[in-house]
């Protein structure tokens, strides 16, 4: 937690102090860097926690399950910062808050309420193997839709989403790059620190739970 | 104050509320959790005595 507030501190002072305007967009472009780092940590959120699902019907491991669900969770609110602050920047860049014809944002979408039903999902089944075995193979099915939409871009065209990571590297001066490395630092760490807060207090509640019946007359 | 830095200003907002209130939730849940140790210490002991 202290790595992350003190790379997010310098996140914030390196967008603000350090990093120059871009001659094209100018003020609003200092939206990608932490719109663009929150998206792949989002990724990174989701692709973990499929992960630990492999895992858990690996090697039937119930802690598994609950470092998935831990990781999607978090992936979840990451989603949702991603497509806030990208309409954000859409509306100050496009005009618009929203662009169907982009097949990127049209992705991250579906990716965002693909997982987001994977609560409804999980709470619809009683607690146990079942739940378990139903969640892993759904946040298995969803993670295959990151590499598409990492791909979309690429093989479609799409023009009205800015491609700044090509196949040459990234498309930005030195100084913008060192401030986009710092603040995808901060976010991984800022939910890196969060999955272990939370699977930390999920754990406890569990071990509260069995120790109230234990005690229970 | 430029629309520019309005927009900008904004989706900064957006991410220091949510990191917030994430925040706000896991500490009240730790509260809650903190309160039920409380609740069964107290059980336990009261056991013991008999």
């Amino acid at each position: 937690m202290v790595l992350a507030l003190a790379l997010m501190g310098a996140a914030v002072a390196m967008v603000a102090f350090y990093v120059p305007e871009d001659a094209d967009q100018g003020l609003s472009q200092k939206i990608f860097y932490f719109h663009v780092p929150i998206a792949l940590t989002a990724y990174a959120c989701f692709g973990w926690g499929a992960l630990k699902a492999l895992l858990y019907l690996w090697r039937r491991d119930p802690r598994y399950d609950l470092e998935s669900y831990v990781a999607i969770h978090l992936g979840v609110i990451f989603g949702a910062m991603t497509l806030v602050t990208g309409m954000i920047w859409a509306k100050i860049s496009w005009g618009v808050w929203w662009a169907w014809s982009s097949n990127q944002l049209v992705l991250f979408l579906v990716l965002f309420l693909f997982y987001s039903a994977y609560f409804m999902l999980r709470f619809s089944v009683e607690d146990g193997p079942m739940r378990a075995n139903l969640s892993a193979v759904y946040a298995l099915f969803g993670v295959v839709l990151i590499p598409i939409g990492f791909l979309a871009i690429r093989l479609a065209n799409d023009f009205i989403h800015p491609t700044v990571f090509t196949s040459q590297g990234p498309q930005m001066a030195g100084s913008m790059f060192a401030t986009f490395v710092v603040c995808w630092a901060a976010m991984l760490a800022l939910a890196a620190a969060f999955y272990g807060i939370e699977l930390a207090g999920k754990r406890l509640d569990a071990r509260l739970r069995e120790l109230r019946e234990l005690l229970a007359p | 104050m430029t629309a520019a830095e309005q927009y900008v200003a904004a989706a900064y907002l957006v991410v220091l509320v949510t990191v917030l209130a994430y925040v706000l939730i896991i500490g009240a849940k730790l509260g809650r959790l903190e309160r039920e140790v409380a609740e069964l210490t107290e059980l336990a002991r009261r056991k013991l005595d008999g």
